[in-house]
């Protein structure tokens, strides 16, 4: 008797078969089976106060709805300076978008959206990428040669980014191995999206411009762990110098990842560090898992070039289908059913939790047909099976075979032949395993196809600017002024005696000069320091989603008022509480809030012996640390501030 | 003759390439002071410093290393690009009008100049159909290039030429002619076509781009088809630039060759109809007329080409306190037409009325025009118009100064009676004279107002 398919099972067992397991459970020895490899490009904006190439403020912001003009572009591929057509550039060309720009007189001029040529690039920017790439132990170029990268997505009016290397072949130095660098580039931030709907992309235009710079390291990443340590390093760095952007969207990366076998896919934009691990072990089991697709399409498929779908229009009455989303606009939707030959088993094949081989077709159908999701359907979906009898009447309509699968699909009619070809050629690529693509981040660690990743064919000299030198003299000024490297921030904190669960707090917000400087002239040990901020601020931080009006800075005021009042400083938690709410709030005041009272320290001392006495008639336990608890208890209101509480415990005698 | 393998390379930079054994188009590794770089060596464009190699990087960046810190180059390899669009035979399909495309130059089409670093122009019906294969939808489209300059190096006999190959493919029975030109001049040349190709029954439209096609943003593709539209499809059957109406990828404006000015140094909307509205809107769909009245496409051949033009023509700008011999100097120079930009209705100031008087004498043509480029030469108003209008200046009504300049050339190239010459200035061709201005011929709006604010955001600029 013939076994009925079962996609359900397929998924687990190809699941299985992958090997795919959980972070949680893997080991260094799972990596190195399944070659895992990455590399990053980091990202990060620049504290200046106007953009790259033109006078706009940098970092002034609007609302997605909030513009005085619009306008529209339609992107054309050009060629490379070396005479080739870039892959991604064909790839957005076949979408025809229609690109929109909101324009806020505030944040954008006329070099923005592309009608006047640039003006010279802003040296402020290039002084603080220059010292950031000492820093990285890059190899300053001789003279700075501005270059265009083409983006054909829009999210850049002019079509290509104005971008520049000042260093070329750096290092870091992590935990337990060097990363290599490859390159510092300093180039102009892209727009934001605001929507992308069908044909039409929507940007704002506000960080359009606004100076960046991208440190790219080599794929010297063994583990996930790794990339996020890497990553991390690279901000702290970067943060170091007091010169970069901080807060939402100012420091995001590209991380590229490839297993054995597979191919550089770059997961686009992740903002937060913490993300990293999980997104990379995703990824290389997903190039793990189409590798595997590869092996068992063709062991019936002879020859992929002969490889063809087969596909036929229907209508809803024909196959019976009621589906909310064909029926929503059907006025203009074609339906089409396809056949794919030899694919059964390989659309439920596993890709990543929770998703298989179909998402590939339906991520496409989106990105490059613009057509909505949902946009299809398929014969291995797990959830619904009820729909069985629709499928026996597509296989019939399509002359299937057994080992075939099958899907519907819908769109407007103009994007139907777009989407044909989008199904045919991603099957194609899975016979040739890993498509090269650039895939957007989802929290859960999940990918989807975000775009064809372009190449070095996607460069061309900025006829617009000439080049600019870069003397020894120069670059020797800017070594004088820098900070210490991170991995030496780190033994510096270690020695501090400094808990390590503040250090990535403290390095993230570049706080070590903060500590330096209450130590050096408040006298503040920096142990001290380092936890109210590392543990206090962080923790106020995490509660609060960091209030506008508070600055870390407003922490060395406090601890200047402590010792300028003679309070112990044991209280300044307590205090920062309060000031963290309430930063307009002086001081005197807080200590009012928190009803303080001065007191002597010798005032203090004297009621130990009477609270001893009383601990001692009722004490009901022998242990001792009892009744320092219980005494320190009555006394810590009244002590905090006006005495070290270590120095009234030593002095309770029992 | 051999390969230049030091392209643009010169003085010390050169030196060191020579003493290294380096050339253009080498993977190299180079050792300098401040480390070791990898990769390819470029061209160095011309007007650039004699103190850097640049180098392309193996992620594609280009880089410049200074040549003084340098201490050692290795070759690795050599692989020289070729830059070249790539080339298609443009397709016929039976029923499509034909059209032919003539070039000058400019940005149409360019591609990389390692020379000067800049884009020069690059042009075959095979090149644009490769870039442009949309093109092939619209007309079929021949090719030409008449000569190759830039923009600003058009002059005489550039017009002459052109107008004369125009006259030749009408003769032939081409449905329509784009021409192929660069912006900074257009509005000069579309003149002297208006002027020198009378009676034409085809289309004529000037096309160029603000954004040159080496750029994926460029305005380029979309203006050639639209140019390629009114050329093979529409109706009117004049001189006319087509250009972005909006900066938006939207639609094109056709302007009249004789009303048409180029006003902003970068926009892709800088073409504007002066003191009048455009003749008709563009867009891949077909020309739509916002002018009721102009000449309509025939069958006929019978066009007028009159390909003639005098040198000695000079436009003066005029300038507050401007003295004399700025108009003695053109009067000993041999100059035999002068076109003035004059303030306000049409003014100077009464130093320069003896040199002006001495021009007449000589039998030098003086005309006036206006630098508000909006509205008419009024001289009538105050004495200074009458005092000029008595010692011989003639007031050229609401004609453009960089149009009266081409049109005084090509008059005094046909006759040097100046009775003769005044007749032609001031019989109106083509709207180079209007004899009214509509209501909404100027229309100069100032951001700010609420009002204006709100059209900028209604509709795309």
């Amino acid at each position: 008797m013939k076994q009925q398919f079962n996609p359900k099972r397929n998924y687990e067992e190809t699941r299985n078969s992958v090997g795919y397991i959980e972070r949680k459970q893997a080991t260094q020895a799972d990596y190195d089976h399944i070659g895992f490899m990455s590399g990053l490009e980091v990202h990060q904006q620049l504290d200046t106060k106007q953009k790259l190439f033109c006078r706009c403020p940098a970092g002034v912001f609007q609302k997605p709805d909030e513009y005085n003009a619009e306008l529209i572009r339609h992107m054309r591929p050009t060629l490379s300076e070396l005479g080739e057509y870039d892959g991604t550039a064909l790839m957005e060309f076949k979408t025809r978008k229609e690109i929109v720009y909101r324009i806020s007189n505030k944040t954008a001029c006329t070099y923005d959206v592309d009608d006047t040529p640039p003006f010279p690039l802003n040296r402020e920017a290039l002084n603080i990428a220059i010292g950031i790439s000492i820093l990285s132990k890059f190899k300053i170029v001789g003279e700075v040669h501005i270059t265009r990268k083409q983006y054909l997505d829009g999210s850049i009016p002019t079509g290509f980014q104005r971008t520049c290397i000042i260093g070329v072949e750096g290092e870091i130095q992590l935990k337990n191995k060097k990363a290599r660098l490859i390159q510092l580039s300093l180039e102009e931030d892209s727009c934001r999206e605001v929507s992308d709907i069908g044909h039409v992309r929507i940007y704002r235009t506000d960080r359009l411009g606004m100076p960046l710079i991208e440190t790219v390291t080599y794929p010297d990443f063994a583990n996930p762990d790794e990339v996020k340590e890497g990553a991390d390093y690279i901000r702290f760095l970067n943060r170091s110098t007091g010169m970069v952007r901080q807060g939402i969207g100012s420091t995001r990366a590209d991380v590229n990842v490839s297993c054995r076998g597979g191919t550089r896919v770059e997961i686009k934009g992740v903002a937060h560090t913490s993300w990293m691990p999980e997104l990379t072990h995703v990824e290389a089991f997903r190039q793990w898992a189409l590798l595997r697709i590869k092996e068992l399409i063709l062991q019936s498929v002879k020859e992929p070039s002969a490889w063809a779908v087969s596909s036929k229009e229907v209508s809803l009455k024909e196959i019976k289908l009621d589906l909310p989303a064909i029926h929503k606009d059907n006025r203009f939707t074609r339906i089409y059913i396809v056949n794919l030959p030899f694919f059964r088993g390989i659309l439920s094949h596993f890709t990543q939790p929770g998703k298989m081989f179909a998402d590939e077709i339906t991520d496409r159908l989106k990105v490059i047909a613009c057509i909505e999701k949902p946009n299809m359907i398929h014969s291995e979906m797990l959830e619904d099976m009820a729909r069985d009898k629709i499928w026996i009447k597509v296989k019939s309509l399509l002359g299937s075979r057994e080992e075939d699968a099958q899907l519907i699909f819908w769109g407007p009619e103009a994007d139907i032949k777009t989407a044909l070809e989008v199904i045919q050629e991603r099957c194609l690529m899975a016979m040739n395993g890993v498509p090269n693509e650039t895939r957007k981040a989802f929290e859960d660690g999940t990918t989807i196809f975000e775009r064809v990743l372009p190449g070095a064919d996607r460069m061309y000299p900025d006829t617009d600017s000439a080049p600019i030198p870069l003397d020894d003299e120069v670059i020797e000024s800017y070594r004088k002024n820098l900070p210490p490297d991170i991995c030496d921030r780190y033994t510096q904190l270690r020695a501090w005696g400094i808990p390590e669960d503040t250090f990535t707090f403290i390095l993230k917000y570049n706080l070590v000069p903060l500590i330096e400087r209450c130590s050096a002239e408040l006298s503040i040990p920096p142990k001290f320091c380092a936890t109210l901020i590392g543990h206090t601020l962080k923790h106020l931080n995490n509660k609060n989603n960091a209030l506008p009006l508070f600055r870390n800075d407003m922490i060395f005021g406090l601890l200047q008022f402590i010792r300028k009042r003679g309070l112990d400083p044991a209280i300044a938690g307590k205090m920062l509480r309060v000031l963290y709410e309430h930063p307009k709030m002086d001081f005197e005041s807080i200590l009012v809030t928190l009803d303080f009272k001065e007191v002597t320290k010798e005032e203090i001392l004297g009621k130990l012996p009477f609270l001893v006495k009383k601990f001692k008639e009722t004490r009901l336990s022998n242990d001792d640390r009892a009744g320092h608890r219980w005494i320190m208890g009555n006394l810590h209101k009244l002590a905090l501030g006006n005495i070290s509480l270590r120095e009234l415990d030593e002095h309770i005698k029992l | 003759m051999s390969e230049d393998i030091f392209q643009g390379y010169k003085g010390h930079a050169l030196e060191v390439m020579k003493k290294f054994n380096a050339r253009v188009w080498a993977k190299v590794k180079v050792d300098t002071s401040r480390g070791v770089f990898e990769g390819s060596i470029l061209p160095r464009a011309e007007n650039t410093d004699d103190k850097h190699l640049v180098m392309k990087f193996f992620t594609g960046y280009n880089i410049g290393i200074d040549v003084d810190t340098i201490t050692n180059i290795t070759e690795l390899g050599y692989k020289k690009a070729v830059y070249k669009i790539p080339e298609k035979e443009f397709p016929y399909s039976k029923g499509k009008p034909s059209v032919k495309l003539l070039g000058t130059g400019g940005t149409i089409a360019s591609r990389l100049d390692y020379r000067t670093g800049a884009v020069i122009p690059a042009f075959s019906p095979g090149e644009l159909y490769g870039a442009v294969p949309e093109l092939a939808d619209i007309c079929n489209l021949t090719t030409e290039k008449i000569f190759a300059v830039f923009s600003e190096n058009m002059g005489p006999e550039q017009y002459r030429k052109l107008a004369i190959a125009i006259g030749e493919e009408i003769e032939k029975g081409v449905q329509g002619i784009i021409i192929g030109h660069g912006t900074d001049t257009m509005h000069y040349t579309s003149a002297a076509l208006t002027f020198m190709v009378q009676n034409s029954p085809i289309p004529i439209v000037l096309v160029g781009s603000q954004r040159s096609s080496d750029r994926p943003s460029s305005d380029a593709a979309l203006n050639l088809m639209h140019a390629a539209t009114a050329a093979g499809h529409g109706d009117i059957a004049e001189v006319m630039v087509c250009m972005f109406g909006p900066t938006s990828d939207e639609y094109g404006f056709l302007h009249r060759g004789t009303r048409v000015r180029k006003m902003h140094s970068s926009y892709r909307s800088t073409f504007r109809t002066i003191g009048d509205t455009p003749i008709a809107t563009v867009s891949r769909k077909g020309v739509v007329p916002i002018k009721e009245e102009y000449n309509h496409r025939r069958t006929d051949r019978n066009v007028k080409i009159t390909p003639v033009f005098e040198e000695k023509v000079a436009m003066i700008y005029y300038y507050t306190n401007m003295q004399p011999d700025m108009i003695d100097s053109l009067i000993d120079n041999g100059y035999k037409g002068i076109i003035i930009i004059g303030t306000g209705l049409g003014h100077v100031n009464k130093p320069l009325y003896p040199a002006i008087v001495r021009a007449r004498e000589k039998g030098v043509a003086v005309y006036m025009t206006v630098q508000t480029l909006w509205g008419y030469v009024g001289m009538f108003v105050y004495d200074t118009g009458r005092d000029l209008m008595a010692k011989g200046v003639i007031p050229l009504e609401n004609m453009l100064p960089e149009v009266a300049y081409i049109k005084l050339g090509w008059a005094l190239g046909q006759t040097s009676d100046l009775e003769e010459v005044k007749k032609i200035m001031l019989t109106p061709i083509n709207s180079d004279i209007t004899p009214r201005e509509p209501y909404n011929g100027y229309l100069i709006y100032q951001g700010g107002v609420p009002e204006v604010e709100d059209f900028i955001k209604k509709f795309h600029k």
